[in-house]
């Protein structure tokens, strides 16, 4: 029950989309904007909605971000009261949204620092299951000492982005990522704990499963042991999609070793041609098996019609913020056929696909979802409907043996 | 003065892992796939039942040092299925259980405070605790906790989640464009919380949820158990399905609630119930004795013996005598994974009473099993069960009953459509929902904590 779906079904000239939502868009003045729904942000029919819409415009999947602990400027919490604070658990989110919808992929954004693989893996199986074979999750490292302090289990300092090259900082960031790669080995290992016929329900002998396809996975590392097996069987896709944001080595290594799906931050095309080639030099050492990596370009992007209103309508929310919007990713305004220029020369660069910030919603979602992809279409450079039934299918991923099975 | 007849409150179980559930019945389903989570919630609405509950076991369970493989193994996450459930259902509660031994408070209070919001104020948490090594193989946490410190972490466990829930006033979301203030507090969310089992602070990240907190289930039967459910649960399940049981257990958790403060009202008594509708008392008699056997084959007679013997006594014939040798006493190493274990205080003494009334009445191991575990709660035609569960209800036996269907996913669909309907005639069921939260359908009030900004 292997490799399910032909590869061929993706069309080399096609690019993928993804689309990232937080809150009422990547702009921090986004909820002010005409059209914004901030009283909503806390409710099941805005989130439906949102995801409705991109599935609308053939996006392959959204992403939902997340964190434990409040939304901040910096890498601590800040007492604004002009911006949005607050979050709804994003694999709820997805899982709410699920039911409601049956083409788009349900990525949503999972902490690994302080949670348990047993419960995650169980959780993006599940979630697995009710989209049928949609579901996929973005692994998130916290580095936050406020984060730590919800949790009671662990101390981490307080440091900046600037501390980052200090030998301590970086003992502490190779920590967090090794514990990272060892939490999405078991969340793996326990998808694959059941083989894929099992479950037997064999009424002569009485036997619901057949134990012996059933399997501890036995994981002893430097952080956590775990026995398995899960309590949730192999979910339809065999390994939901598991997604990363990396923006320096140590994450691409992380990427490398554990993910389907890197998100990278460059800033032209000349840089992602220098982020692929090193990703791709990092993912030849692991000698990772299987497909490989999908690189992403992450992009905010401020997106109008009419040319030069983007760059009005973002200077005027930055006037709104009371200061000029940045970000880790580049940040796009323009028309939809500029960005598809820019989308087009990132591909030439070796980039697999795009995933888009918009900086509000629904102004931004709404025009990538429409004109955007319309855009790329005419250009030839999108799929004109979904093209197969799971997230891994469309992004050209087979359904992996699963490692334990024998036979 | 007459006493005022009580409305009853129903729930619907989604079968567990055990062999209440008969697998092997050709209509039987997916345990595992969500259309047979949404059929089962789906009738329950339909029906206007309270609430949906859905179980949770976090390790798959052992005898004599295998994977069980008679009943039912694999279930999906908790919190995932009733979050995807709120999609397809519009009033029905949405109830699980909920480990506080192998989570944390931060986590699972944004859990069932996500779950509140998404639900629009349908989610209950039924609060369940536990202390073996052999789950906590499954965790980073592991198994650490001594078994009589499992009631003191799981209530405050869930006092430090009601902390949080609390954290946020109702009204701190302004989302005002005009003024941007979308807070109306600089630090909304902040708590601190430090005692034996926990040691945290921050904020919390999760406005309040439209219930406030969700409701609040428990299910132990203990004295410790009782105690918990008094001080701080909405809702006590319990397996006490008769009625001298039921109104003993009835009388004994609302007799605890005053030193709380707190009034009869504002503790539902819900034991769990198995039915068999027939056409007639005779059809169903016959049926569940049908029932009772698929439910109890020969190899799970054995292993249900062994569980209460705690030794391995698989050479031993189902059709044939109980054996002569003892129960091994002291700790269960035969059955791992399993609660119901624990209910056998006194394994010789269970034993003798086992083999006496297998003597007299001449059973077999099989037929013993079938008599002492797991017979069904009610046996009727659809006017018997209705006046059983009235006549339960109206007597203090329980306030309602959580019903568990041996077949995935339509055994609710004949009691929605017969006993169901009865019920309502008689005036003791609701015919439609009056208020939309789960909080509304129990009666229970707003829960205390901060419904509002205290300036």
């Amino acid at each position: 029950m292997t490799s399910v779906e032909p590869r061929h079904l993706t069309n080399p000239d096609h690019l993928h989309l993804a689309l990232a939502l937080d809150g009422a868009g990547w702009h921090p003045a986004a909820w002010r904007e005409p059209g914004a729904r901030p009283d909503e942000l806390f409710t099941a029919g805005y989130w439906t909605d949102l995801i409705q819409d991109a599935e609308a415009g053939g996006l392959d999947f959204v992403t939902i971000e997340d964190a434990l602990g409040l939304q901040s400027q910096h890498y601590v919490p800040d007492p604004r009261t002009d911006q949005v604070r607050g979050r709804l658990d994003a694999v709820l989110i997805a899982a709410r949204v699920a039911p409601l919808t049956r083409h788009i992929g349900l990525v949503p954004t999972v902490t690994v620092t302080h949670t348990e693989p047993f419960h995650v893996s169980k959780a993006i199986a599940t979630l697995d299951y009710i989209s049928s074979g949609r579901a996929g999750l973005r692994i998130l490292v916290s580095g936050r000492r406020y984060e730590a302090g919800h949790f009671g289990r662990r101390e981490i300092p307080e440091f900046r982005l600037a501390d980052r090259d200090r030998p301590e900082f970086a003992a502490l960031i190779a920590d967090l990522f090794d514990e990272a790669a060892d939490h999405v080995e078991v969340v793996r290992r326990l998808w694959d704990s059941w083989e894929d016929d099992a479950e037997i329900r064999d009424a002569v002998t009485g036997r619901f499963i057949d134990r012996g396809k059933l399997h501890y996975i036995d994981f002893e590392g430097r952080w956590f042991s775990v026995r398995g097996p899960s309590i949730v069987p192999r979910p339809p896709q065999g390994q939901p999609l598991v997604t990363a944001l990396a923006h320096d080595v140590v994450p691409y290594r992380l990427a490398a070793r554990s993910a389907d799906l890197v998100y990278a931050t460059p800033r032209d095309a000349d840089h992602a041609a220098e982020i692929v080639a090193t990703v791709r030099a990092a993912e030849a050492a692991t000698g990772r098996p299987g497909d490989p990596l999908h690189i992403f370009g992450d992009l905010v992007v401020f997106l109008d019609a009419e040319p030069g209103a983007a760059a009005a309508r973002r200077a005027r929310l930055d006037e709104q913020a009371g200061r000029p919007y940045v970000s880790d990713a580049r940040i796009f305004t323009g028309t939809p056929g500029e960005l598809a220029d820019l989308l087009l020369a990132g591909r030439a660069a070796g980039l697999t696909g795009f995933r888009l910030r918009p900086a509000t919603i629904p102004h931004d979602s709404e025009a990538v979802s429409r004109d955007l992809v319309g855009e790329l279409r005419r250009r030839g450079a999108f799929p004109e409907r979904y093209q197969a039934p799971t997230l891994r299918g469309r992004l050209g991923l087979s359904r992996p043996a699963n490692r334990y099975a024998t036979t | 003065m007459t006493k005022p007849r009580k409305q009853i409150h129903l729930a619907a179980h989604f079968p567990g892992v055990n062999n209440t559930t008969v697998w092997s019945d050709p209509r039987s389903g997916s345990h595992i796939e969500f259309s047979s989570f949404v059929r089962l919630a789906q009738t329950a609405e339909r029906a206007k039942f309270d609430f949906f509950f859905l179980a949770e076991g976090l390790r798959l369970r052992e005898q004599g040092g295998e994977i069980y493989d008679l009943d039912v193994v694999g279930r999906p996450d908790t919190f995932t299925v009733l979050a995807a459930l709120a999609a397809v259902t519009d009033r029905l509660g949405l109830a699980g259980t909920i480990n506080s031994t192998f989570n944390e408070p931060y986590e699972v209070a944004r859990q069932f405070a996500t779950l509140d919001h998404l639900s629009a104020g349908r989610a209950a948490w039924n609060v369940v605790t536990s202390w073996d090594a052999f789950t906590g193989e499954n965790f980073r946490r592991g198994g650490y906790l001594a078994q009589e410190d499992r009631y003191d972490r799981a209530t405050t466990f869930m006092r430090t989640a009601w902390e949080l829930f609390d954290s946020w006033p109702a009204d701190e979301i302004v989302a005002d464009p005009a003024t941007g203030t979308f807070l109306r507090h600089p630090e909304p969310g902040r708590f601190a919380h430090q005692d034996r089992f926990f040691d945290i602070a921050g904020q919390f990240d999760v406005p309040r949820g439209p219930q406030g907190r969700p409701v609040i289930f428990q299910a132990g039967d203990s004295d410790e158990g009782r105690e918990f459910a008094a001080a701080t649960a909405d809702a006590i399940f319990t397996r006490h399905g008769t009625l001298e049981a039921g109104q003993a257990f009835y009388a004994d958790v609302k007799g605890r609630l005053a030193r709380y403060g707190r009034t009869g009202d504002q503790l539902v008594v819900l034991p769990a119930a198995t039915f068999v509708l027939g056409d007639t008392d005779d059809d169903a008699r016959e049926e569940a004795a049908v029932i009772r056997r698929q439910q109890v084959s020969g190899a799970t007679a054995i292993r249900f013996l062994e569980q209460l013997w705690n030794r391995d006594l698989s050479a031993y014939d189902p059709d044939g005598p109980l054996p002569e040798v003892d129960p091994v006493v002291g700790e269960n190493t035969i059955a791992k994974g399993r609660a119901s274990v624990r209910m056998y205080r006194d394994p010789l003494a269970t034993a003798a009473g086992w083999r006496e009334l297998a003597e007299s009445k001449k059973l077999s191991i099989r037929e013993l099993i079938i008599e002492v575990t797991g017979r069904q709660t009610f046996v009727g035609s659809a006017a018997t069960i209705a006046g059983q569960i009235n006549t339960m209800v109206q007597a203090d036996a329980s306030d309602g009953f959580i019903l568990v269907p041996h077949i995935t996913p339509g055994g609710l669909d004949e009691f929605a459509d017969t006993v169901v309907p009865l019920l309502q005639e008689q005036g003791v069921f609701r015919t439609d929902y009056e208020g939309p939260t789960l909080r509304d359908h129990l009666g229970l009030g707003a829960p205390p904590g901060r419904p509002q900004t205290a300036r």
